[in-house]
């Protein structure tokens, strides 16, 4: 057993989730397969997208993958670094839109 | 950014044996991957056979005057290993009766060979199809004696065939060397001024797209697209196909693998990313390559790691295109970057 929550090799197994539950899994990575491809969005915007929310999701798996992926696609490191604010500037505006909820409440309870 | 070759640099590395020691060893030997016999053998396709002979690679030098990171060729300025003119001569002997379609001039830098202009002349007069010659494109603003070089191969209507990592000056210059992006623009401009590239022109320019790093390339197609567009939009170029080809983990690209700790992961990436139906068209069935003093080998990276073909023919100068059909390819661990994805080759993918 590993001593670390997360280990770099495993990401190579990804694959073996299926084999305990063949049908679900191979749904899954049929699904995850055609959402990459290209279609309305190009296959690298996706993969620029999938860096972003890997990020915002803290996926080190992800964040590996989508990494060499947009390599591999010519992304350049300034346009990886931009679409990885995009998804801390929805995070951080995620937060602070809740700060109205918060104002909110202040006013009913002490206004 | 070096700027010596591992030879020069007395790398252990520039020593093909140490590289197939590598290549044999490790994770391949202890069988976490499959070595590259056993997995084509999984499909039937070994041994790889060669087929009839199509393309006539000849590699006229080692020396270059780059000394681009991830070159299998460990070309550069050092680099003594040059092509005398009696080769040639034996190389157009055979270049005149060959039933190869294309003729590819590789190195190093082949421009830089003494008697390259005199070899380019009396081959393009044989009339083979499609006659390649690889530039690094740098050469052609590298001295003034280079300046016509435009003019040349069109005269000659050679088919200028060009490395270029990326569209950005930051990326090529970090594999290429400082300066290389900016002297490659304006060769490329000069080149299309001169007809080559030109949508409809039939003066062919592509170019060759290598990753950067450690990973594969990407699509082909998709790829193309990209750099047609970055290209024309900003500096107005024009060139006609990209060729997408995999680094194979030999040479200096080995050299980088290990030093940045990629190699098992490379490794990894080339083995998973194996399709089976790459290896029916991987260039060494119809391709075969010349070394600088005339030696015969199934590929370019095959002359670097010093394997020769096999069979009796072993030299130019003993050229028989019926023996060599059919010979056994001579194969390693390295493989596996011509069969990744959909496959590599010089003239780009193959699957």
């Amino acid at each position: 057993m590993s001593k670390t929550y997360y280990d770099p090799t495993d990401l190579r197994k990804f694959g073996n989730i299926t084999e305990w539950s063949e049908e679900l899994g191979n749904k899954f990575f049929e699904y995850y397969g055609k959402v990459f491809e290209e279609g309305a969005l190009s296959a690298r915007e996706k993969a620029l997208i999938a860096l972003a929310v890997a990020h915002t999701e803290q996926c080190p798996y992800c964040i590996d993958a989508y990494t060499k992926d947009t390599l591999q696609r010519g992304v350049t490191k300034e346009e990886m670094m931009e679409a990885i604010h995009v998804g801390a500037a929805i995070k951080s505006g995620a937060t602070l839109v809740h700060g109205v909820q918060m104002m909110n409440k202040v006013n009913k309870l002490d206004g | 950014m070096a700027t010596k070759s591992l030879k020069k640099r007395h790398s252990d590395l520039a020593n093909s044996n140490r590289q197939l020691d590598i290549l044999s060893n490790g994770i391949f030997q202890s069988g976490a991957l499959p070595k590259f016999k056993d997995k084509i053998a999984e499909t039937n396709q070994f041994p790889i056979k060669a087929k009839t002979l199509e393309i006539l690679q000849i590699n006229v030098g080692y020396m270059c005057n780059q000394v681009c990171d991830h070159c299998h060729v460990d070309a550069g300025p050092d680099r003594q290993e040059i092509m005398t003119k009696k080769t040639m001569q034996q190389c157009l002997d055979v270049i005149k009766t060959t039933g190869a379609h294309t003729l590819d001039l590789t190195g190093g830098a082949p421009e830089m060979n003494p008697n390259f202009r005199w070899f380019v002349e009396e081959a393009s007069k044989a009339g083979i199809k499609d006659f390649i010659v690889r530039s690094n494109l740098t050469i052609i603003r590298a001295n003034k004696k280079y300046h016509d070089l435009p003019e040349f191969f069109k005269k000659h209507k050679v088919h200028v065939v060009s490395s270029m990592p990326h569209w950005t000056k930051g990326k090529t210059d970090k594999q290429r060397g400082n300066g290389v992006f900016d002297k490659s623009i304006t060769a490329l401009q000069e080149l299309n001024a001169v007809g080559y590239g030109m949508p409809d022109s039939d003066l062919c320019l592509d170019l060759v797209y290598n990753p950067s790093g450690a990973f594969l390339p990407s699509d082909q197609t998709a790829m193309e697209k990209d750099f047609k567009n970055a290209l024309l939009d900003d500096f107005g170029i024009h060139f006609h196909n990209l060729f997408a080809i995999t680094n194979l983990p030999i040479s200096r690209f080995l050299d980088y693998l290990i030093a940045s700790e990629n190699y098992e992961d490379y490794m990894y990436q080339l083995v998973e990313a194996y399709n089976p139906s790459a290896v029916a068209n991987v260039m060494c069935t119809n391709t075969l390559s010349v070394s600088w003093d005339g030696y015969l080998f199934d590929c370019d990276f095959n002359q670097m790691l010093e394997l020769p073909v096999n069979g009796k023919v072993k030299h130019i100068s003993d050229y028989n295109e019926a023996l060599l059909k059919g010979r056994n390819i001579v194969i390693s661990q390295h493989c596996y970057g011509c069969t990744a994805g959909a496959g590599s080759s010089c003239q780009g993918t193959v699957a």
